[in-house]
């Protein structure tokens, strides 16, 4: 156990290949502390995931990485800059570096799926009509994704609007890509065609990809760096195979998939 | 103990109170500041425009109808028992012009166009669609509630001046066609005891309520809770909240501009 009352298990802490880096992060919401000191640090052009109890943290965790939510202390360092000290106006321009897909994908219901990836460009762009045509065209190609640009989002299944949303969360060719339970509500085939999708989008434009998820242990095989998020705090951190064989007893039962009376004890809400 | 705790949730729930007042406040002037700052968004103000005044131009006609028929009715068998029928012009047209017309006309945008409103907005927000635009640096007040802003602050006026021209129509066609109350006195008292202080009234009326419709709704929509009842409960409160403030504004400018 490192002095923060972390167990890491890798010497990925200090490392200078790092896209983030999280420090001492603190957030609470009244008199709930969810977030307890987070040190995490998210390896450049690999895909972390960050698993845990439900309430232990990880979506607020996440949020902070996106920049939707501002920690009350500590600080999150994303492609060398600080986040926790910017205006607003300038963390747009780190959001620009950022693409993120939503838990239930977050597509524009009045658009269609055309309009909705070629969004990002259409507002934060000056390319032309044609080049943002191509652009959106190349990127719903790479996702698996033909024939649906007029469609609408409620009229695809919840596997293909995933893969919209992860086209729209590309399109602008992000650094760093953030998602959020990808894989809900998918049943299992979908999920690994998912992941499948995951790794080979971080493989073909090098993205540093952080990513929450229940899907253990399967989304193990996707990741390259593995964070146990628990009470607030990363309770464990390293590959996969070092996680798993770190013979941590909350971990193991995390993994095990006790029954709600653990839940407590895991700091489940 | 008990007392002590019942001191800190009073002390809780007024400082929750300021909270709200504050954010509510701090929304509507932000939305205000980022509708004349640019990038500038005429296609989503003419969108919205659509949808706030078109689309709400044939309900407005509608109920500006009966309202004026009915004033025209009941103007005629008051007005009637002192033998000025003569009066009905006057009567109808100020009626709508300084009070009916702006204060029904927001009130059924409100309903209509206002609930939609909230509704989008807090469907919006419970299926992180804001949240989306927020992470890719689009500004969501800039682009959801500025453009609704402006369109309201064209719309409610236009609306307003429907309402009060069918309205009084309506007033003629009751009073005069059908009850039998004089056509020329009731044209010339239009003329003759309408001033320009009673419009400019009716159309600074039509501007508070629009801004007021449009801050209440996207407010609420804009702040729905992620929960099952959380888009109908916005969608109600904004309603209600836009009914109750319309009356209450239309008090004091009445009282202001008399």
């Amino acid at each position: 156990m490192n002095k923060d009352g972390n167990i890491a298990t890798n010497g990925a802490h200090g490392t200078d290949q790092n896209a983030i880096a999280v420090r001492d992060l603190r957030k609470r919401f009244g008199r709930q502390v969810v977030l307890d000191g987070v040190n995490l640090e998210v390896p450049g052009a690999m895909v972390t995931c960050i698993v845990g109890p439900s309430g232990g943290g990880k979506t607020v965790l996440l949020k902070h990485l996106n920049l939707l939510m501002r920690a009350d202390s500590g600080s999150i360092i994303i492609d060398g800059d600080d986040v926790t000290r910017l205006s607003n106006r300038a963390l747009n321009q780190v959001r620009e570096k950022l693409g993120m897909l939503f838990q239930a994908g977050a597509l524009f219901d009045s658009m269609s799926i055309f309009e909705n990836v070629a969004f990002p460009l259409v507002e934060k762009t000056d390319l032309s009509d044609d080049e943002i045509e191509a652009r959106v065209r190349d990127t719903l190609n790479s996702v698996g994704l033909e024939g649906v640009d007029n469609k609408f989002p409620s009229e695809l299944s919840g596997g293909m609007q995933k893969r919209a949303a992860l086209a729209r969360a590309l399109v602008h060719r992000p650094k760093i890509l953030m998602l959020d339970e990808p894989t809900t509500g998918l049943d299992p085939a979908r999920t690994g065609a998912i992941h499948r999708l995951i790794r080979e989008t971080q493989q073909k434009y090098g993205l540093t990809v952080v990513m929450v998820s229940h899907d253990v242990p399967q989304v193990f095989e996707v990741c390259d760096r593995v964070a146990f998020i628990h009470r607030g705090q990363i309770r464990l951190y390293g590959t996969p195979q070092e996680v798993t064989s770190a013979h941590d007893e909350i971990f193991d039962r995390f993994l095990a998939g006790r029954a709600a009376g653990d839940g407590a004890e895991l700091g489940a809400n | 103990m008990v007392v002590a705790d019942l001191i800190v949730d009073f002390g809780e729930s007024i400082l929750d109170g300021i909270d709200a007042l504050g954010k509510f406040i701090l929304f509507m002037l932000g939305a205000a500041y980022y509708a004349l700052t640019p990038p500038y968004k005429p296609r989503l103000m003419i969108r919205q425009i659509r949808i706030i005044g078109a689309e709400s131009f044939f309900l407005i006609v509608l109920i500006s109808a009966f309202t004026g028929m009915v004033l025209g009715l009941q103007g005629y068998n008051s007005l009637r028992r002192f033998g000025s029928e003569g009066a009905l012009g006057t009567l109808v047209s100020l009626t709508l012009v300084r009070e009916l017309g702006p204060v029904l006309a927001a009130l059924m945008i409100a309903a209509r166009a206002g609930s939609a409103m909230a509704a989008e907005l807090g469907s919006m927000q419970t299926t992180e669609q804001i949240d989306a635009l927020t992470v890719m640096a689009i500004n969501p007040i800039q682009y959801l509630v500025s453009p609704r802003l402006l369109a309201g602050i064209i719309s409610f006026p236009l609306l307003t001046s429907v309402f009060d021209v069918i309205g009084i129509w309506g007033g003629y066609m009751i009073g005069v066609v059908l009850m039998g109350a004089p056509g020329s006195s009731y044209m010339n008292g239009i003329a003759t005891y309408m001033t320009k202080h009673d419009i400019i009234t009716g159309i600074v009326k039509s501007l508070v309520f629009g801004i007021v419709v449009i801050w209440v709704c996207c407010y609420k929509g804009y702040h729905a809770k992620r929960m099952a009842t959380g888009v109908s409960r916005a969608t109600t409160e904004a309603v209600v909240l836009s009914s109750v403030l319309i009356l209450a504004w239309d008090y004091f400018l009445t009282a202001v501009m008399l």
